[in-house]
């Protein structure tokens, strides 16, 4: 599912946030956004699937004309937000038909963690339970998943391994994904476009031409990290 | 493999003194009743202020034995048992309504509070004045005074139920009754147990002072009557058979708190 985001402009208060803000994505495309905090990321993220009403501007969702119900958008935040008070497999069926409990087994085997079924979310380390966030989100077949740093509060291994989980994820399902993330790294080993937002517009749009897999140690890698992250960092001596 | 090496050797070391630690709580309360049998039997404290231990229980066997005992325990805790139904059900509906709508809170929290003030058993002249000592005067009394403390902690539970999973619930198409259900239901029920809780202890002490003051059976009844011909055993019975109910309605209330709670960490480790 496309996404079309024009002229967007979003305020708290007194505080704009996004300004005039454009960004075209096509349908089965991987775009990551980085920037500084507060640059307004998530808040972009938070108005596509609809937590943000933006002031002015429009976002358009897939084909208009092709969408007559409600298009299907899954987000994973940053906390896993699993219901506590209900099991793994059960927050994984949250608003699914219960005659789909099947499907929803499978997904969770995809992620690793059939075996931790009836277990509380308690029970589960972090990386475990943004797994346990990614299989909800992924039971839906969703046209287009939003990935508000989901990754951001767990350790440099378990990201790894999660990030390479929502790239198989993503070339066998070919779904559209939104990645925010501050990590310039994982935004590059992840996306077929890293977009970086500074005073509320795009600062940087730049495709990825990496082959996938993508190995962090090599040379292009590294160049293009260098090249974002001095850009994402160059404002800050203005200040 | 290590583990299980170790356990034995830990498990003869810690046994005496998990032993001993679980002894110690009951050493001051059986040293007290050890005293006060001796001192009843010492002739030291006369049987019209308290009578002994001994003297209680023959009087308990003797009470249950004919069935009087029974009959005042059902009545008291039935008035208990309808006054906490009556109460605490209007209680957790008015709280969730206030709790989930802004209109009704506007509307109805600003009288609650008011009458939040007053204590119920302030209320008895007025209440005898109205209902008489009947059976709906107790219930009446009870159904007020349990009525706040779950209308308190419902409309709080409802209102700290976590934004996040909140908003999770509505990206994933939850509105309405379903959205109730599986998030602001479950994420209220900690606080609206623990209302739950603080009026069943609450039922208790408002049934005692209400049967005491008037009433025609019941536990409150059967001490009064006895104060009456100074049968100082039968007044002691009443008394521990209050204290021994209030326990299991707590204990019934800490089992829910653990059956619907157990998904949290913090009710699993409580005992």
């Amino acid at each position: 599912m496309s996404v079309a985001i024009k002229n967007v402009s979003i305020a708290f208060g007194e505080r704009t946030v996004l300004e005039d803000f454009d960004v075209d994505i096509s349908a089965g495309e991987f775009v990551a956004i980085v920037g500084r905090s507060g640059c307004g990321k998530s808040t972009l993220l938070r108005s596509v699937v609809g937590l943000e009403t933006p002031r002015t501007g429009t976002i358009i969702l897939g084909n208009v004309a092709e969408h007559s119900g409600k298009p299907d958008v899954r987000v994973m935040f940053q906390d896993s937000r699993l219901l506590p008070w209900r099991r793994i497999l059960p927050n994984v069926m949250l608003g699914l038909e219960p005659a789909l409990l099947p499907h929803a087994r499978k997904v969770l085997a995809q992620v690793g963690l059939a075996e931790r079924a009836n277990d509380w979310p308690a029970t589960l380390s972090g990386g475990q339970r943004q797994r346990v966030a990614l299989a909800r989100a992924l039971v839906h077949d969703p046209n287009l998943l939003l990935l508000d740093e989901p990754l951001g509060s767990l350790d440099a291994l378990t990201r790894i391994e999660m990030q390479q989980l929502i790239e198989d994820v993503w070339r066998s399902r070919g779904f559209t994904a939104m990645l925010v993330t501050h990590d310039v790294a994982e935004a590059i080993s992840l996306a077929d476009r890293v977009i970086s937002i500074e005073g509320g517009r795009v600062a940087l749009d730049e495709v990825v031409n990496i082959p996938r897999p993508r190995t962090r140690g090599s040379a292009r890698f590294a160049a293009l990290e260098e090249r974002i992250l001095g850009r994402v960092l160059q404002r800050r001596s203005v200040f | 493999m290590n583990q299980s090496q170790k356990s034995p050797a830990m498990k003869t070391q810690l046994r005496p003194s998990t032993l001993a630690k679980q002894a110690l709580p009951w050493v001051v309360p059986i040293s007290l009743l050890i005293v006060w049998q001796w001192a009843s039997s010492a002739g030291i404290l006369p049987s019209r202020f308290l009578p002994s231990p001994r003297a209680v229980v023959t009087s308990f066997i003797e009470l249950s034995a004919s069935g009087e005992l029974w009959m005042h325990v059902r009545v008291s805790t039935l008035r208990a048992l309808a006054g906490f139904a009556v109460g605490g059900g209007l209680g957790l509906l008015l709280g969730l309504l206030t709790g989930s709508l802004h209109w009704a809170e506007t509307l109805l929290d600003t009288t609650i509070q008011m009458i939040r003030n007053i204590p119920p058993l302030a209320l008895i002249p007025l209440v005898i004045l109205w209902f008489g000592i009947d059976e709906s005067a107790k219930l009446f009394l009870v159904a007020l005074g349990v009525f706040f403390p779950v209308y308190i902690n419902t409309f709080h539970g409802i209102r700290s139920v976590d934004r996040g999973l909140l908003e999770m619930g509505r990206t994933y198409g939850l509105s309405g009754w379903p959205l109730y259900r599986e998030i602001i239901l479950p994420g209220a029920l900690p606080s609206i147990l623990v209302g739950v809780r603080f009026s069943l202890g609450l039922m208790w002490v408002i049934l005692i002072v209400a049967e005491t003051i008037s009433a025609r059976s019941g536990i409150g009844y059967m001490t009064m009557n006895a104060r009456e011909f100074m049968q100082t055993d039968v007044m002691v019975v009443g008394i521990l058979l209050y204290a021994i109910l209030g326990k299991l309605a707590d204990l019934l209330a800490k089992g829910l708190e653990r059956y619907w709670l157990r998904w949290n960490p913090a009710y699993q480790a409580a005992r």
